[in-house]
């Protein structure tokens, strides 16, 4: 039995290494805010957000039967929120009973796992119901084939077999084990038989009556032989004390993965709430293959920032189809970081499987999100810090692959314009060959510039708005690079009009 | 039958050795170190005596360098370790009869001991038969085994055991524990209820849980409930239980005792071959040297110190080989140069291949044409208290001494920094003086120094010298070389070290 709501046919590993960039992610998307949002405290749903967020899949399939059962969570909030309870209420059994196999010896083993079991089966039985009374209800193939199984799986005549065993298991006619002879006529090979019913044996005893039965009794004070006789019978009965708890292991662990992999959707389900509550929009996202180049958003807004101030933000709208490369200039507190981040944000949510922060939104998937953002600790222009930031340049290469997405904040300037910007322009030059897509926010009037003279169809630009009186508006818009950032502004404020024309620039 | 031994060509080589102490180099070479690990997971074959008996006799080398080229057949031992682990179970059920109490199951363990040693003997037997060989050792193993696996003794052994042990495997029972009552009667097909259970809970696999079979203590033991139960089963099938009583009565003392001597000495050669069998992997070559009792010049290619290369490898890290030759009329090797730049090493290096090589065994090197010295003497510096610079000076000096008095023309002496504890002009003066004698003497001599004019002395010295890199001196390269080499200068700009010049990057990303 699977509860296979995150893949189709696979189990979500929550042990999975997180990818090696993740805390880099974390940080410069400011993720954590995301992840408490849904996560309202419980840490189970905040450890699988993460790990599903930050390993995003890309493909397109489960990202659409995530989707599926997803709408299938908003439509019937409270029969999920019901079916979530299950896996916690096993979880808080084991913990109020003292429950779980910690005995050394097959005897203590076999005696605790029975007590799982007899537990665990109270709560199938519970699940079982829940799905007579509410599949029906379920549209997406995910709950569909879930239900299914449990229909299937836990019929009537299973829960009577299943107790049959735990009162045959509970031996009051005797262990009846065979044996053989080892090396140094040492019994071994204990198994553990089933006997044969009283007709049988009447049968038997009909056929060979000679059939010798010898006996001894251990004298009431013989503690050592008492102990011998429990040791030759947890012998006996080791390999079904084995199964009987890996039995209750088995579907302890069904539970738990129950439990995790619905912890995806009940975050899904509080951020939804939330979202709704400021009346910021959401909606479910057109995924397009890796090797297609799309982005095409409206309304698109930086759900960590909103979440931060509770209130709905106005977003950027943009179309960006065939387009390997976008490189965003203009004016400091522009809004462009928040740009960058919301481009991240919703790529990683989309690759999750979840609605993104958006009026509409559809991009291609990538193989895997990078950012490389400047430090703030990165601050003063020393060789040290270039050499800081071209090691975190370096591991990113060192894990990147074609169709990743990458996204540059403010790199390379560590070092004076010319440098940074010879720097930048070789390692785009190779990314973009390698078919790395790039959002680039960046002051380098050089890179930018270099870039633009050269007419490329496949790169767009953009910058952050400004009116005419200098007001900044943090919307994003095409736009050509310009020469300066800020620093004009600030010239001019203080002195005026320059009175020689700026040195001419390096072109690339 | 007659005398016949894998380690040995002669009985009197081999009782000399068993009393063998520890040569006065052991340490000085850390061959100490080598032989101590070499032998430490087969402390029960007592093998530290050979290791400390190195062979004088040309040919009784060549009788060890024969069997240990021949056991790099990986095949051939594989044979032979197979054979040492039956022959070892074997002593050891054998040693736990003494242990146990009850009739059945002594007789039960003796009989083990008995199929483990005909196992081991046939597959010793085998193995030797199916091998071409060369050696004239495992030659006369072959015959001796091929003659020993056809007599009659041996064969009436093995043909009983197999027929008894046949005869037990038969045997399966029934126990009932109800409370405190036992009850033994036969098997009666019953089916195995835990497949069963394993049936009933499959559908909620959910991948590897843990495994709740307890390994119970299931020893050599047999408690009185357990023999009791024995007693029963015995009850049960009486014929097969006085057949294993009439074998081990027939049977007392079964083992033979070339075969046995040889399960020990062979070991001398898996030991060592062992032992370096995780530098050859590593890279690092062995081979069989030549020897000469008559011409002094020596060289050897790829040549290292094996218990430094040992350390180095088990840590994972690179090891440094050197070459040396002498020629003609050189003798001295004369080594100088920066300090912790391997010269110990070095020196300890030429000691330590020369001591291999008697002993039959393969040295460390590509290459190597080695002296067959009759003694080693060795003179390293030992740590001492700087309040007795005058003692140890006259320490120094009658070591020296004594080490002059014993040495003869044939002897190797390495010299390790002595007089080091004195004045510049006092240490020269000492050390020339000493270098004339060995001259005089016309010994092979290795000596590390810090005072270059022992290298020129004359056509006997040879310099050679420890060796940094040139642009960054306080980097060791741990080559030893006549001359000095050339190292290669580079700079790289930050981009260019972290590999981020667009060309490289294309390199680097997959397609």
């Amino acid at each position: 039995m699977k509860a296979f709501l995150l893949y189709p046919q696979q189990d979500f590993d929550l042990q999975r290494p997180l990818p090696p960039h993740h805390q880099a992610l974390t940080q410069d998307l400011a993720l954590n805010t995301l992840f408490q949002a849904m996560a309202r405290g419980d840490t189970l749903i905040l450890e699988v957000v993460q790990k599903v967020l930050l390993g995003s899949t890309t493909d397109l399939d489960t990202i659409q039967y995530r989707q599926q059962i997803l709408q299938d969570c908003l439509q019937n909030t409270a029969v999920v929120r019901e079916l979530y309870q299950i896996p916690i209420e096993a979880q808080k059994n084991k913990q109020r009973g003292w429950m779980g196999i910690y005995s050394s010896y097959p005897s203590g083993i076999l005696s605790s796992a029975l007590e799982m079991l007899q537990m665990f089966m109270q709560l199938l039985q519970k699940l079982k119901q829940l799905s007579d009374t509410h599949a029906a209800r379920f549209t997406s193939v995910g709950f569909k084939r879930f239900f299914a199984m449990i229909q299937a799986e836990l019929n009537d005549d299973y829960f009577a077999t299943v107790q049959d065993h735990l009162k045959a298991l509970q031996f009051r006619d005797g262990v009846l084990i065979s044996a053989a002879l080892g090396p140094g006529n040492e019994g071994r090979d204990y198994v553990l038989r089933k006997p044969h019913t009283n007709e049988q044996s009447w049968l038997e005893r009909l056929l060979s009556p000679k059939e010798p039965i010898y006996s001894f009794r251990i004298h009431p004070r013989d503690d050592h032989g008492a102990r011998a006789v429990s040791d030759l019978k947890n012998q006996g009965i080791n390999l079904v004390a084995n199964a009987v708890a890996q039995s209750a292991d088995h579907i302890d662990n069904f539970f738990k993965m129950l439990r995790v992999e619905l912890a995806f959707f009940m975050g899904c389900l509080n951020l939804a709430e939330t979202l709704a509550q400021m009346d910021a929009p959401y909606i479910f996202p057109t995924p397009v293959a890796a090797a297609e180049r799309r982005h095409f958003y409206r309304g698109l807004y930086d759900v960590c920032l909103a979440l931060t101030i509770q209130q709905c933000i106005v977003g950027n709208n943009g179309a960006a189809d065939d387009k390997e490369m976008v490189m965003i200039t203009g004016a400091n507190q522009g809004g462009k970081s928040t740009f960058l981040r919301s481009i991240g944000v919703a790529q990683l949510m989309m690759q999750a499987g979840m609605f993104v922060p958006a009026v509409e939104f559809s991009a291609n998937v990538c193989t895997a999100v990078f950012t490389h953002f400047r430090r703030e600790e990165d601050a003063s222009m020393t060789s040290g810090k270039l050499d800081e930031e071209l090691a975190r340049m370096s591991d990113i290469i060192d894990a990147i692959t074609p169709h990743a997405l990458l996204l540059f904040n403010e790199s390379f300037a560590t070092t004076n314009e010319r440098e940074g910007s010879e720097i930048g322009r070789q390692i785009v030059r190779a990314l973009l060959q390698k078919r790395i897509k790039i959002f680039f926010v960046t002051h380098l009037y050089e890179l930018a510039h270099g870039f633009y003279a050269q007419q490329l169809p496949n790169v767009l630009f953009l910058r952050a708005e400004r009116q005419a009186d200098g007001e900044r508006t943090f919307r994003i818009i095409p736009g050509a690079p310009l020469k300066t950032s800020y620093g004009i502004d600030l010239y001019r404020n203080l002195f005026g009009q320059p009175i020689i024309d700026l040195p001419k620039l390096h072109t690339l | 039958m007659t005398w016949l031994s894998i380690l040995f060509t002669s009985a009197a080589a081999h009782a000399a050795a068993e009393a063998a102490l520890a040569p006065a180099c052991f340490a000085d070479l850390n061959l100490d170190q080598v032989i101590a690990e070499i032998t430490a997971t087969r402390q029960a074959y007592n093998l530290t005596p050979f290791f400390y008996a190195p062979l004088s006799d040309l040919d009784a080398i060549l009788y060890r360098q024969e069997v240990m080229q021949e056991l790099e057949d990986k095949a051939l031992t594989a044979v032979i370790e197979q054979f040492a682990q039956k022959m070892s179970r074997a002593r050891s059920y054998l040693g736990l009869l003494e242990k146990l109490y009850y009739k059945q199951h002594k007789e039960g363990w003796f009989l083990e001991a008995v199929l483990t040693y005909c196992e081991a003997v046939t597959i010793l037997r085998d193995g030797l038969n199916q091998a071409t060989l060369r050696s004239r050792g495992l030659r006369a193993m072959q015959t001796y085994l091929h003659d020993y696996g056809r007599s009659d003794p041996f064969v009436k052994l093995m043909t009983d055991a197999k027929a008894v042990k046949a005869a037990l495997e038969t045997v399966r029972y029934c126990l009932i524990l109800n409370g405190d009552t036992v009850k033994v009667r036969g098997y009666a097909d019953e089916s195995d209820y835990s497949a069963e259970i394993t049936q009933t809970f499959a559908r909620f696999q959910q991948g590897a849980v843990k495994d709740y079979r307890v390994k119970l203590a299931i020893g050599s033991g047999m408690n009185h409930i357990e023999a009791h139960i024995l007693k029963l089963v015995v009850n049960l099938f009486p014929p097969v239980f006085a057949q294993l009583e009439a074998f081990c009565a027939q049977h007392g003392r079964f083992q033979d005792e070339t075969i046995c001597q040889f399960d020990r000495e062979i070991q001398f050669y898996l030991a060592y071959l062992a032992y370096i069998a995780p530098l050859k992997w590593a890279g690092l070559s062995f081979c069989t040297p030549t020897l000469s009792s008559q011409h002094k010049a020596i060289h050897a290619t790829a040549a290292f110190d094996l218990a430094l290369a040992s350390k180095r490898v088990d840590e994972g890290n690179t090891v440094v080989t050197n070459d040396f030759y002498l020629q003609g009329a050189e003798r001295i090797l004369v080594i100088t140069g920066p300090n912790q730049g391997g010269k110990t090493t070095f020196a300890r290096m030429i000691g330590q291949l020369h001591y291999l090589a008697r002993l039959g065994c393969p040295v460390p090197g590509r290459q190597a044409q080695l002296f067959l010295y009759d003694q080693l003497f060795t003179h390293f510096e030992r740590e001492e208290a700087l309040s007795n610079l005058r003692s140890k000076l006259q320490d120094d000096l009658v070591r020296i001494y004594d080490i002059l008095a014993q040495a003869t023309p044939d002897s190797l002496l390495i010299l390790n920094e002595i007089f080091a504890s004195t004045t510049l002009q006092d240490a020269l003066f000492l050390s020339q003086q000493i270098e004339a004698r060995v001259i005089a003497l016309d010994l092979l001599c290795v000596w590390v120094t810090f005072i270059d004019e022992l290298a020129s002395a004359g056509p006997q010295t040879v310099s050679m010298v420890s060796t940094v890199v040139p642009h960054n001196p306080a980097e060791r390269t741990y080559k030893i070389v006549r001359q000095p080499a050339d190292g290669l200068a580079y700079a790289m700009s930050i981009a260019e070290k972290h590999g981020l010049m667009y060309q490289r990057i294309l390199e680097r990303i997959p397609s």
